[in-house]
């Protein structure tokens, strides 16, 4: 009768039916009143409330004994799974088979990037990049959706706690700092197929160089240098002409439509090669480099002007 | 120099693990979150000894410096940065802001 009982109860505690926040909210809130009832009533309510807490004490004990058994299942799951992987650069893994022996092979002849990942990403696979970028559009307009308070009535504006760019060290570290960041971050978009690095890569270090902007001089100004609007034609331009190229690439790929491609290889190494990699990168740069941008202004700021 | 590369290898293998167990067990959140970033940064040298300086690269731009950045906004907006700290703080620099203006 017992055990039923508790089964019943953890059951219920399992689906959820049984609050124990609420329990001890409620808790709370009687123990105030108790006080001024009758010695009889206070003493009932004690024999109640003490059966209570011993339950609550049970349901907290089984939460983290079940938490503890949980995660030492889940370790060891990941841990046995850990044994099943191929050694690190091994010769014999699935992953070494004709696809990768034609990529290493031709890949530098075929897409005429000496930078191979970058050949496969934006030339063999570039419709999965195509897809990334626009995974990185949705989740701007995801965090613009939850994030965006233009409609509500203006709330306190969390004023800046310290001012940056009055800081003499942040200032003149910021100075230097800044246009580094940002060129290295558009040299890295623009060698993107002839060293590592590439779209997402120099994306990801202009933006955090225009964050670092944002921090050091105020969001005012560098809304001043990166406006919404701007934000907003850069990203659609982006994504509209990686569309279009990669269409143009797909449509003169196939060989028995008879139209060939006018954009060449070139040779591997020279900065003007590679077909459609370089434009390719600066597009997925110039989409990350938005995300992380009105990311970090919509976090800060709830809106983007 | 061959013989340092085990031994740096297992260095950072082992800072890594502890950077990760921190992170789950650090109490205030300000702490958990540079701990996070600090696992970022071992994580991008640990990228370019397994020969992906592509990844090291994106690793430290987004795991060290735009997660952290968001991370500690989420923060501000949940005001779980330590409030009267911050109010010190104003109060200095608008102090210091005087004292610049009557200069």
């Amino acid at each position: 009768m017992m055990k039923n009982k508790f089964s019943e109860k953890f059951s219920a505690w399992l689906s959820g039916e049984v609050d124990l926040t609420e329990k001890i909210a409620e808790e709370k809130r009687t123990e105030a009143p108790s006080r001024i009832s009758k010695k009889e009533e206070a003493e009932e309510t004690k024999i109640i409330r003490s059966l209570e807490k011993k339950e609550i004490k049970l349901s907290f004990k089984e939460y983290k004994v079940l938490s503890v058994v949980f995660c030492v299942i889940l370790i060891g799951i990941l841990t046995a799974t850990v044994y099943f992987l191929p050694t690190f650069a091994s010769s014999d893994v699935p992953a070494v088979n004709e696809v990768y022996e034609h990529y290493v092979a031709q890949g530098r002849d075929e897409t005429g990037a000496v930078n191979t990942v970058a050949g496969m990403i934006l030339d063999y696979r570039a419709f999965d990049t195509l897809g990334e970028s626009f995974v990185l559009f949705t989740a701007t307009c995801a965090v613009l959706i939850l994030m965006d308070d233009k409609h509500k009535k203006p709330k306190k504006e969390m004023h800046e706690t310290v001012n940056y760019s009055r800081d003499p060290i942040v200032k003149s570290m910021a100075a230097i700092l800044i246009p580094l960041i940002l060129v290295f971050g558009a040299y890295i978009l623009v060698n993107g197929h002839l060293s590592p690095g590439g779209g997402f890569s120099g994306g990801a270090i202009l933006g955090a160089g225009f964050i670092l902007y944002a921090m050091v001089y105020g969001d005012e100004q560098a809304l001043k240098v990166l406006s919404e609007r701007k934000i907003k034609v850069v990203t659609i331009c982006s994504l509209s002409f990686y569309c279009l190229a990669k269409s143009y690439s797909f449509f003169t790929g196939n060989e028995f439509n008879g139209v060939h491609s006018v954009i060449s290889a070139g040779t591997p190494g020279d900065i003007l090669s590679g077909g459609l990699i370089m434009p390719l990168n600066i597009a997925v740069g110039l989409v990350v480099c938005c995300t992380m941008y009105s990311f970090y202004m919509l976090f800060k700021r709830g809106r983007m002007n | 120099m061959e013989l340092l590369i085990p031994i740096f290898r297992m260095i950072l293998l082992i800072s890594l693990l502890v950077c990760a167990v921190a992170t789950a067990l650090s109490k205030k959140p300000m702490t958990m979150i540079i701990i996070f970033t600090a696992y970022s940064i071992i994580m991008s040298v640990v990228w370019v000894l397994l020969r992906s300086p592509d990844l090291a690269i994106t690793e430290a731009a987004v795991g060290a410096g735009v997660t952290g950045v968001l991370f500690f906004l989420t923060l501000r907006k949940l005001h779980l940065i330590d409030k009267d700290k911050e109010e010190e703080l104003r109060a200095a620099n608008e102090s210091k802001e005087e004292k610049n203006d009557e200069k």
